[in-house]
């Protein structure tokens, strides 16, 4: 059964991250979702800091670099002054659940209408893999050498089913991956879920990606790959804990 | 004269009027006043009030707004000024207008609630990583605070800088008559992002940073050319001039007044902009002046090193410039005038 | 053609030769300008179903539409 498939308008240049790494097919998701919705030449990103940074000027729509972890302040602003335009905010675990905790829960806790996409690589990859709130137990990085040792550090931090527990008027959470094809259409699902959320003015979406980072777990591509279906996923669920209310 | 009207609701309404349409913040003594009016004046007038959960919120929040063309303010003291400094630092790097209003405490760390001239240094010369500058304005009064507000505003536009007031407690919390201006146009400023990718901007990881420098300084230089402001009175026969901004540039004033009624010879500068600093102003200045005196609440003299910087640069480097740095409130103009006494006697020694 | 390969993008992650169900895809013999070893389809086992394009993280994939059911 053959369909035409393109890559989308708005991603015009080919962007510098790792072999396979998430980024590029996340914002091809992104891009596909706000194609169909007819939002491509409607939407400002927010974008994060951290290896997002590498898309550069592929990305052809409104987009402004935040500072670390801030962007879901700026994109709170952004949406207040702009209610009718998609606003989303694209930041890795880092950027979004370490240096920027305080201002990602807040605009989730004031129910903010904008759609945070969080790309969850268990580290921080732009600055060489230090640990992250979301690295797994015994999990080692730059900054655990030994493997991370959680009775000191706290446990990997699992923000959507915070937000879907605790701020309940939220319009829609979710966490998805890619490692497979049902796993990619499930997540695209998600992501224009959540947009359509936004376009309705529901209120606060999030879709996290449990993502591969082959560079900094020191493994190849499709090594990530099972280790986020054999690691992550047991202790990241994917699926939907917050749905839209029906209308 | 107009009705009296407390400094931070007339700052505030000042901002309204001359088109801003966001406010973004957290309060802070001695500046909430600014925030609790705009919380119901904002939306009075079509605009956003945000309540941010801190002062790095609220300044990221105005960034957002400015970015997308909205006039935006936010305003702060003390510490909640310290965290905005990143955020200031952006505004400069993405060429943002934005005006911020730093009703002054006095201190370091948590400071206090006293009225302060102690934030100058950080003020004129950036408190964010990196080199940069923003226009600092600073008011004597409610009336020109007023004043200031729609200038800061147009000249934060018209440069793409942050503007910042910066005022000081006294005059936050003071009430005097103010009459205020006629509201301004308060679309979005164009040039900015639109959601349709109109205006598309570089992200800083790309500039060309060598190029920009050049581009940066020229802009600096060109405001430092044409917008200086100052007040000034009996620079041609002064023997001594002293140099104060704010509330105790009003209390300088009211000094001279007095010395020059007992026959000293006795002249002011009242910089308004601190940066640009008025050197235009010392040009005025008797050739033959023996002194010139800066009167400050701070604890070590901040503005005395610009004057001793101007002077000696523009006249002769063996001028003696001395520093009052009364600390903190509000200076007695009977203090100045004796302390001008004991400068004149010979019994103070000069800072440079 | 039913699969239009741009492989100056291809990194060589591998995603789409793990998940073609045709196992038409496979990796040249000759390292390419930027590095890698990019992908080529066996276009007579290609069904051009499109889930190449669907695991691609470098955009290297078009799909044309063609080729009908097998």
């Amino acid at each position: 059964m053959a369909k035409a498939k393109k890559t989308p308008a708005i991603l015009t240049k080919q962007m510098m991250f790792c072999p396979g790494c998430g980024h590029g097919l996340v914002l091809r998701l992104i891009a596909e979702c706000l194609e169909e919705l007819g939002q491509d030449k409607n939407v400002i990103f927010g974008i994060g800091v951290g290896c997002i940074g590498l898309a550069g000027n592929g990305l052809d729509a409104d987009k402004f670099d935040a500072l670390h972890g801030r962007s879901a302040a700026v994109c709170t602003a952004m949406k207040r002054v702009n209610p009718d335009t998609m606003i989303v905010s694209y930041q890795g675990d880092g950027d979004a659940y370490s240096i920027g905790l305080a201002e990602t829960m807040n605009a989730a806790y004031r129910n903010e209408n904008f759609t945070v996409i969080a790309v969850n690589n268990t580290n921080y990859g732009m600055t060489g893999g230090q640990m992250s709130t979301t690295t797994m137990p015994g999990q080692k990085t730059t900054t655990s050498t030994h493997g991370r040792n959680c009775d000191i550090t706290g446990m990997p931090l699992r923000f959507p089913e915070l937000v879907a527990s605790q701020f309940p008027g939220v319009a829609y959470v979710a966490r998805g991956t890619m490692t497979t094809p049902a796993n990619v259409n499930k997540l695209k699902g998600y992501i224009k879920n959540a947009f359509e959320a936004q376009m309705n003015h529901e209120g606060y979406s999030i879709v996290e990606v449990l993502s591969p980072c082959p560079t900094n777990w020191g493994m190849t591509p499709l090594q990530s790959v099972e280790r986020i279906e054999k690691e992550l996923i047991p202790y990241y669920p994917l699926g939907e804990f917050k749905t839209r209310e029906a209308k | 004269m107009g009705d009296m009207m407390k400094g931070n609701i007339a700052i505030a309404e000042a901002a309204v009027r001359a088109g801003a349409r966001l406010y973004a913040g957290y309060p802070i003594t001695p500046s909430t006043e600014i925030m609790e009016y705009l919380s119901d004046r904002m939306p009075e007038v079509g605009g956003v009030f945000i309540q941010a959960e801190s002062e790095v919120a609220g300044i990221n929040m105005v960034l957002g707004g400015a970015v997308c063309g909205v006039r935006s303010l936010t305003a702060s003291s003390g510490p909640g000024m310290s965290l905005k400094q990143e955020g200031i630092s952006c505004a400069s790097d993405e060429e943002l207008p934005l005006v911020v209003i730093n009703v002054v405490r006095y201190g370091i760390g948590l400071g206090t609630l006293d009225s302060g001239q102690s934030d100058y240094h950080r003020g004129t010369r950036g408190g964010g990583n990196g080199d940069y500058r923003c226009i600092v304005l600073s008011p004597y009064s409610v009336q020109e605070a007023v004043e200031l507000v729609g200038l800061a505003f147009e000249l934060s536009e018209k440069y793409r800088m942050v503007a910042e007031i910066m005022t000081e407690a006294a005059l936050g919390q003071m009430m005097e008559p103010c009459d205020l201006p006629e509201f301004k146009d308060a679309t979005k400023m164009p040039g900015f992002i639109d959601g349709k990718h109109t205006n598309p901007r570089i992200s800083p990881l790309y500039k060309n940073r060598i190029k920009e420098a050049g581009e940066i300084k020229a802009k600096y230089e060109e405001v430092k050319a044409n917008e200086q402001r100052w007040q000034d009175g009996y620079l041609d026969d002064a023997d001594y001039v002293f140099v104060a901004f704010g509330i105790p540039g009003r209390s300088t004033m009211g000094a001279i007044e007095q010395l020059r009624a007992e026959g000293h010879k006795v002249g002011f500068i009242r910089p308004i902009t601190l940066w640009p600093f008025p050197e235009k102003a010392f040009e005025k200045v008797n050739p033959n002046v023996k002194g010139y005196i800066t009167v400050e609440t701070n604890a070590l003299g901040q503005m005395v090193d610009d004057v001793a910087l101007t002077v000696k640069r523009l006249r002769r480097a063996d001028i003696p410039v001395y520093c009052l740095p009364y600390v903190l409130g509000v200076p007695a103009m009977q203090r100045i005038h004796d302390d001008f006494l004991t400068i004149e006697a010979g019994e103070m020694k000069e800072v440079y | 053609m039913k699969v239009l390969v741009r492989s100056e993008r291809c990194k060589q992650c591998g995603y789409c030769v793990a998940n073609c169900p045709k196992k038409a895809i496979s990796f040249q013999e000759e390292i390419s300008a930027t590095g890698y070893r990019p992908v080529v389809i066996d276009d007579e086992k290609c069904i051009g179903c499109g889930i190449c394009y669907s695991m691609c993280p470098d955009w290297v994939f078009e799909i044309s539409g063609e080729g009908g059911d097998k």
